[in-house]
């Protein structure tokens, strides 16, 4: 039951990184891939977790926590050079 | 006292995400957290802009319980309105007067707004007088200032600002 | 039965993330995109993580709850990223299908042009607008433009 519906889950959250890809490809402007971008942190989030599940190792929650952290990072830093032009003033 | 304990809140807090991070609830680990929790704040007294103070954590409590309810809510709004027709769909900017004037409370204000059902927080004005509020398909734009205000705005006065 | 519970919890996050990415590729236009990741993509991980707890706290060695830390992370940030994203997009100026207050008019509480002058603005916007930003459907623009008039609240504006 578990072993199948991770499976189902996998094929649902592969669907959506490929959408979110097709958002980053497709554009049409910057802010639009942007958040492509940061939906593709989000979705990796939940594979790596629905993988550590399924292979039942925990050494995934790191990876998953650094791409957290550096998503958001990067989602600000890129923003704030839409906003200004600049990332460090 | 001040000084040597300059955030009360921020102690346990730090504490936790500790003992979350290291994922072990061992003495020596509570110890550790503990020490960390007390010094972080003391070295870093001169970083924070404002102190936090809240005034009713019953009423903050309260306010945590709807927020969760309310996201709850809003990803099936969100979910039935994404897989409807999206040519059916009326999106509006809506300007919210603000009352509360505490940076913290207004974040906070605006991070409530963006998790909640069908509305976007996208821009504080420079006086800090107005947020400017996406709502992905609204229709009545002064029923949702007044929902807003009477269901978030008024909690957050209550838990950050004397009145 | 715990099985079905977590079964359930991973289900229903991996739908949440899938119906979430799949606001970017149908809504119109980027604020409307914006809704998609935010609110549906941050409850699928959330819940999937909570599954992720709760598996490794029963079947592994003891209770594993640092699952809770990315949760709360998801949450406080995704409504950050969300709120610089759309002031990068007012920014930038993109095209929307709601009517953008100008910069001026956020500021400030005045606003210049009647309703007729914002309505043709609307439609012309809409017929240069690019390919699958703000498809042009100008039926819905007048009364669009109409609420947020009144939104503002403006006296002279209501009978032009």
């Amino acid at each position: 039951m578990l072993a199948i519906s991770i499976q189902i889950a996998l094929a649902l959250v592969t669907a959506a990184v490929a959408m979110s890809f097709w958002r980053l490809l497709r554009g049409p402007d910057i802010p639009n891939r942007v958040l492509a971008l940061d939906t593709l942190y989000v979705n990796t989030i939940a594979i790596l977790v629905l993988l550590g599940i399924h292979l039942g190792s925990a050494l995934f929650f790191e990876a998953a926590l650094l791409i957290a952290l550096m998503g958001f990072i990067g989602t600000v830093a890129l923003c704030k050079y839409l906003l200004r032009g600049d990332i460090i003033e | 006292m001040t000084r040597l304990l300059p955030h009360p809140i921020l102690t346990p807090v730090l504490a936790v995400i500790w003992l979350l991070l290291n994922n072990s609830f061992d003495t020596g680990q509570i110890l550790l957290g503990l020490i960390f929790g007390w010094a972080i704040p003391v070295l870093t007294i001169h970083f924070w802009p404002e102190a936090v103070s809240i005034r009713k954590p019953i009423v903050l409590l309260r306010y945590l319980a709807v927020l969760l309810f309310d996201i709850i809510v809003a990803n099936f709004t969100v979910a039935r309105l994404i897989l409807g027709n999206p040519d059916k769909l009326q999106p509006i900017f809506v300007k919210l007067p603000l009352d509360l004037t505490s940076d913290l409370a207004i974040s906070l204000l605006a991070n409530s707004i963006t998790l909640t059902p069908g509305t976007l927080s996208a821009k504080l004005s420079d006086d800090q007088g107005h947020l400017l509020v996406h709502a992905l398909n609204e229709t009545d734009p002064d029923t949702l200032v007044a929902t807003i205000k009477q269901r978030y705005e008024n909690p957050l006065k209550e838990i950050f600002e004397s009145c | 039965m715990l099985e079905y519970f977590l079964s359930f919890l991973i289900l229903t996050g991996a739908i949440f993330t899938f119906i979430g990415s799949l606001g970017l590729v149908r809504l119109k236009d980027l604020y409307t995109r914006l809704h998609g990741p935010t609110k549906a993509t941050t409850l699928g991980v959330g819940s999937l993580l909570i599954a992720s707890a709760i598996y490794f706290s029963i079947y592994g060695e003891h209770i594993s709850l640092h699952e809770i830390l990315i949760t709360f992370f998801l949450f406080i940030t995704a409504p950050v990223s969300a709120h610089l994203l759309a002031k990068a997009a007012l920014h930038l100026n993109l095209s929307s299908l709601a009517e953008i207050p100008k910069a001026e008019e956020i500021d400030q509480e005045e606003m210049h042009e009647t309703v007729q002058t914002t309505v043709t603005e609307a439609s012309e916007k809409n017929e240069r607008s690019s390919d699958d930003d703000a498809s042009p459907d100008k039926k819905g623009k007048p009364a669009k433009s109409e609420t947020i008039t009144e939104a503002s609240r403006t006296p002279d504006q209501k009978q032009p």
